[in-house]
């Protein structure tokens, strides 16, 4: 395990991390320095996890070939601090998972970078804006190879932050602040679950660290532990700590019910969301629930599949198909793009319910190459149409922007699943596959293949909408191509959508084993088995289906902005509910806001009012005592009787003194009939 | 080393150093206050170097106190001038050394009688020592009463609108609480005849304090009880000074009332004087009685959490906020503390609590501080308002600002690779096992937070900028050349605490040791 590749893979995150420093101390005006640092160091990044990856790579391969099934992980701890008796140990990790990871993470990264050259190219806050890519690049890195759930975690919350500064980037729009808040307080929700899961692990496992020769928490004997320890309502430990895990993975990973931050994320300049809410952040859920995968899946007592495993798969087909509803009736370029997002997310994490780890990551690299091409080519749509996002404003731009509207068909293709060429086809496939598999319930079978049908039929009126028909407002008349500077990294990204198709598919399910262990073999026949041709047929069908009807509707005749949308007319109350998003936001907005906002109140009240008014009661207890003590004191022991009628009127001065009005003279009172009373009380 | 710093009593020389800086600055004449400010700078950085003396020979991995001076004060009643330093005591020594300079250098509007107002600085900062280092109860309990004359006199004569109720407020409350505990203080020690804080310690740990008490007249017949009661007086006085919910009612107005420098000082240094408290004092001597009333202590420990961050949700006042916040931090110790007396449980558990417990103290210390004292620069360029409605999007215009006092807020709301983590997840890490609901039920306070300090980022850096701040100047050099060590402290510490945790971990592993 003492491979020389583990001792230089902490340059991965730190190499953005200085940049990130670096650029955090530049005045505004050194952008060039700015986005060379930050480009130069994704792509150092790069190489070197490009070194890492051919590692594994190397060793996995001879170890499969000869071993079968095993595959490379080199790990590195170290000892963070130490408290009491024990040590805090971190650690770093490489394994197929990690250096699929880190390769995509850092070359579709490199690319997002360059393109944002051009895209921010106006703004006069380029300097920040790659300092936070920077930052962001450098925390999602490190949460890619930690060793540790603690060292993940640390890194899942700065890609938070991240997240949240980019999202609110443009700090002098309200919009983009408020939903820079609820991104951050929404997966924080969800960070919670995650930070309680990892504390529990903590205490159960006796380590957070993922792989530590036979003691980490992912190894057998934790694992054992885990799941034989039963909990409240009879679950085991390991179930529970899982469903807490997964709660930060659906937040992160927009997840039903914590969706809601997603699409609004959207405000964030379009590169961002090209990164970090489409191919990277959002993605860390499902990687998280892969790195642990272990530990949910786990099988207690007399289970045949691990209960969180299911939760994870309801989530997911629930999710894929649910954000796809709403994607279909949604007019914003981005949001259409952004629901998408959550929507294959949902697959994703479906597919890792229902077992098929590879498919699983599989589709996130797939994913983020395609997902990451769409948004770079809507970012130029937008940028080409003068900042306007409503695809009933565009219109006929194939002809004005050729290079994106290519760019765009293909990301399209992948990710309706066009089949044999296109990355998304193999991998929705493998999805299908493994959901048909699963013995608990076919249903999210059929869900995941109403979510295909869905996602051809919203990405084909999409494309009708913005590159034909006729130009729909004078921002779409004057559109122009980009520069080279952004078409370029879309022309890499699409290579990479298409090419990607090769490595997965069933003849030769190169990057199942690379991420599982196995030896790859090619095996045409494959193709021809009859569940594995039905499966496609059936794919076939329904993505055709969802183009055919999306060209029906949307692709025979121009649709100016001012016509209701054909679904509307239609059938008016789904296309509100849809387009409303299923009023999730307002649902929310009613009851948890409401309740907050009470529960707020409450205690404000009771911090004024309740605790206030004892102090206040206590203040008059003591007053009263004190005008009486000196009452007292004045008129039976100071004076005589012959001075009696005096002292009456001096009383009666001191009196209306007392209502002087002066808040320290009453103070002044209360605080000596306090130290008097505290002395009586003592006394007795 | 040791041999020659134990030849002069240096814990002593800590004591006079500041007093005698506070002399020199009230002889400063009024019309000239910055040599006045000058003159306590130079003597609280004068402290500062020499707690990093005695730093350098203090040594961690040693049991018990060090540098310790011992001589009877008043024979008859046994009371002792007696002070050490442990790793715990030297760690808020720190705190203090390091606070002090702050706040004596930021600027603070001030401009009256500013010779009194640094000397009075000065002078807290010598009693604050005193409480973190006197080993006897009366000696401790008469700089706990001390520290309320310059705590008073500072918020009353330098305050804001309503100082006057805040001052009084401030010295009654405190000195209700403080009553109960001398009385507590004295029945114990008719029942032992002892005054002295190790030896009550060495007697708890021993199982004898319970039969010692048992021979004494007033508490024949119910030893258990009537140590219980003490506990309780105890508790209340030092519940007040933390502040504990429902006795926290003081603090809000205080915190708002008093200048920020001061504030800075409140919520570093006097805060932790209760926390302090319930180390040295409940911990070692009251184990069992904290035992007994754990749940009650546990529930009041969730409601200091939660309770506050819920009513900083509906605060406007910038102050007000950071003050419940403040508030919040501290029931996190108190939850951590609670936890670690349970019956049985992981050793590794209770060592984790009770080092975030401690590392919360001095990181909190940092961080509130910084915190106040970017409210009172904004105060300073606002003439006084601090409502959050007040402003909008300065971060157009004071970006630096808004980057530090935006790290500083991460920080407090606990943002990993800041400082405000590693105490926070130390403390839910070794909770969890220990008292897996209150460790439950605190949680929503981590989210809270976040929504507070969000709330503050949006409303007064974001958004369209207010035209009335159209020339809010950003932090100056001088500014950003104060801020930067207590924003560069969060990063060492939320990145590399491990020295830091070295300093009091032979404390803690001591302190775990002798509970039952």
């Amino acid at each position: 395990m003492d491979n020389p590749i583990l001792s230089y893979l902490w340059l991965v995150p730190v190499l953005p991390l200085v940049s990130a420093a670096i650029i955090a101390v530049c005045p505004q005006p050194c952008r060039r320095l700015a986005a060379t640092l930050t480009i130069g160091s994704m792509i150092a990044s790069f190489f070197v996890a490009l070194a890492a990856f051919l590692t594994v790579l190397g060793v996995g391969g001879s170890a499969g070939g000869h071993g079968g099934g095993e595959v490379f992980r080199g790990f590195f701890n170290f000892e963070w601090f130490r408290f009491g008796g024990e040590a805090l140990r971190l650690g770093l990790l490489l394994d197929p998972l990690t250096a699929a990871m880190l390769v995509m993470v850092t070359f579709v990264g490199s690319l997002i970078c360059i393109f944002s050259v051009g895209y921010m190219s106006h703004d006069k806050n380029f300097t920040r804006f790659f300092g936070f890519l920077s930052l962001f690049s450098a925390a999602m890195l490190g949460l890619v190879i930690a060793n540790s759930l603690l060292l993940l975690f640390m890194c899942w919350e700065l890609v938070g932050l991240a997240s949240y500064l980019l999202i609110g980037f443009w700090y002098h729009k309200p919009s983009a602040v408020v939903a820079a808040q609820k991104a951050f307080i929404t997966t924080r929700i969800g960070d919670l679950g995650f930070f309680l899961g990892m504390v529990w692990l903590s205490s159960e496992a006796g380590t957070l660290l993922f792989y530590d020769g036979g003691n980490g928490l992912l190894e057998q004997s934790a694992l054992t532990k885990m799941a034989t320890g039963l909990t409240v309502g009879g679950m085991a430990v390991s179930t529970v700590i899982s469903l807490l895990l997964f709660c930060g993975a659906a937040g992160k990973s927009g997840q039903f019910p914590l969706h809601v931050w997603l699409p609004d994320a959207m405000e964030g300049p379009t590169p961002v969301s090209a990164l970090i809410h489409a191919a990277t952040m959002v993605a860390a859920g499902v990687f998280l629930v892969a790195r642990v995968y272990p530990l949910f899946s786990v099988v207690v007592g007399p289970e045949t599949v691990s209960a969180a495993l299911q939760v994870v798969a309801w989530t997911g087909a629930f999710t894929a198909v649910f954000a796809a509803c709403i994607a279909v009736a949604q007019n914003d370029i981005k949001r259409i793009l952004a629901y998408s997002t959550v929507s294959q997310l949902g697959y994703m994490m479906l597919c890792l319910g229902v077992g098929g780890l590879a498919g699983a990551i599989f589709h996130l690299i797939a994913h983020a190459f395609f997902k990451a091409l769409l948004f770079l080519g809507a970012g130029s749509v937008i940028h080409g149409c003068h900042e306007e996002q409503d695809i009933r404003r565009m219109g006929d731009l194939r002809h004005r922007m050729p290079v994106t509207f290519v760019v765009y068909g293909i990301g399209m293709m992948a990710l309706s699943g066009f089949p044999f060429f296109f990355s998304g086809f193999w991998s929705k496939e493998e999805i299908l596959h493994w959901t048909h598999g699963w013995p608990v319930s076919q249903v999210p079978f059929y869900m995941a293949l109403g979510g295909a049908f869905l996602t051809a039929f919203y990405m084909t009126r999409q494309m009708f909408f913005v590159f034909f028909g006729k130009k729909h407002s004078k921002e779409a008349a004057g559109a122009h191509e980009s520069p080279a500077v952004m078409t370029v990294p879309l022309a890499l990204l699409a290579a990479g959508a298409v090419l990607l198709s090769l490595v997965a598919t069933p003849a030769w399910p190169w990057f199942h084993h690379f991420i599982e262990g196995g030896e790859t073999h090619f095996d045409f026949s494959v193709f021809f088995v009859f569940g594995n041709l039905a499966l496609m047929g059936a794919s076939i069908l329904v993505v055709g289906a969802g183009v055919g009807i999306g060209w029906f509707l949307y692709g025979r005749k121009d649709l100016p902005e001012a016509v209701a949308d054909p679904l509307d007319r239609a059938a008016h109350p789904v296309f509100q509910v849809l387009q409303n998003r299923f009023y999730v936001d307002e649902f929310y907005a009613a009851t948890v806001f409401r309740v907050l906002r009470g529960a707020a109140e409450v205690a404000a009240f009771f911090d004024r009012f309740v605790w206030g008014g004892i102090v206040l009661f206590a203040r008059g207890v003591a007053r009263f005592f004190s005008v009486f003590a000196d009452v007292y004191d004045r008129h039976l022991f100071n004076d005589g009787f012959d001075s009696g009628c005096e002292a009456f009127r001096d009383s009666g001065g001191f009196l209306s003194r007392l209502q002087n009005g002066k808040i320290q003279s009453y103070l002044g009172v209360a605080g000596a009939g306090v130290v008097l009373l505290i002395l009586i009380i003592a006394w007795i | 080393m040791t041999n020659y710093l134990s030849a002069i009593p240096v814990l002593s020389l800590l004591l006079a150093l500041p007093l005698v800086g506070a002399l020199a600055t009230s002889l400063v004449s009024s019309r000239r206050p910055e040599v006045a400010r000058s003159v306590a700078l130079f003597f609280s950085v004068l402290v500062a170097l020499l707690v990093a003396w005695i730093g350098v020979s203090f040594q961690p991995s040693a049991t018990g106190y060090q540098f310790e001076e011992s001589v009877w004060w008043i024979r008859a009643l046994r009371v002792q001038y007696h002070l050490g330093l442990d790793g715990l005591s030297f760690l808020l020594v720190l705190l203090t050394a390091v606070l002090t300079p702050f706040a004596i250098a930021l600027p603070s509007g001030i401009r009256e009688k500013q010779n009194v107002y640094y000397a009075l600085i000065l002078c807290l900062q010598g009693i604050v020592f005193g409480v973190f280092l006197s080993l006897d109860f009366v000696l401790w309990f008469l700089f706990w009463e001390l520290s309320l004359i310059p705590g008073f006199f500072l918020i009353k004569v330098w305050g804001g609108e309503k100082r006057g109720f805040a001052a009084y407020q401030f010295f009654l409350y405190t000195l209700a609480g403080s009553v109960p505990m001398l009385v507590g203080f004295l029945a114990l020690f008719l029942a032992t005849g002892i005054f002295d804080f190790t030896k009550l310690a060495g007697l708890s740990q021993s199982q004898i304090l319970g039969g010692i008490v048992a021979q004494f007249p007033w508490a024949a017949g119910f030893p258990d009880l009537f140590l219980l009661g003490i506990f309780v007086c105890v508790f209340v006085g030092l519940a007040v000074k933390v502040p504990v919910i429902p006795l926290h009612t003081w603090l809000p107005e205080a915190y708002t009332q008093a200048p920020s420098g001061v504030t800075m000082l409140f919520t570093g240094l006097l805060s932790k004087m209760g926390v302090y408290g319930f180390l040295r004092i409940l911990l070692p001597i009251f184990p069992e009685q904290m035992q007994t009333l754990q749940q009650p202590l546990l529930w009041l420990a969730v409601a200091t959490i939660v309770l506050p961050t819920l009513v900083a949700l509906v605060q406007t006042d910038l102050k007000k906020i950071l003050a419940y916040s403040s508030i919040n931090h501290l029931g996190y110790c108190l939850l951590g503390i609670c936890a670690v007396v349970s019956v049985g449980g992981a050793k590794e558990a209770k060592e984790a609590a009770l080092s975030g417990v401690v590392l919360q103290v001095f990181n909190h210390g940092v961080t509130a501080a910084a915190l106040f004292a970017f409210v009172g620069l904004i105060e300073v360029r606002s003439g006084g308002l601090r409502s959050l409605g007040d402003f909008g999007g300065l971060r157009k215009v004071a970006p630096v600002f808004c980057g530090l006092m935006g790290i500083s807020l991460f920080a407090s709301l606990g943002l990993p690779g800041l400082n405000g983590f590693v105490g926070e997840f130390l403390i839910f890490r070794g909770v969890f096992p220990l008292a897996s609901w209150a460790a439950v039920l605190s949680l929503p306070a981590l989210l809270f937070t976040a929504v507070v300090f969000l709330r503050v980022l949006a409303k007064v850096f974001s958004g369209p900028l207010n035209p009335v701040w159209e020339s809010f100047p950003d932090l100056r050099s001088s500014e950003r050349w104060l801020m930067a060590p207590l924003v560069a402290l969060m990063f060492g510490l939320g990145i590399y605490p491990g020295p830091l945790l070295n300093l009091f971990n032979q404390s803690v592993v001591t302190m775990i040791q002798f509970l039952p």
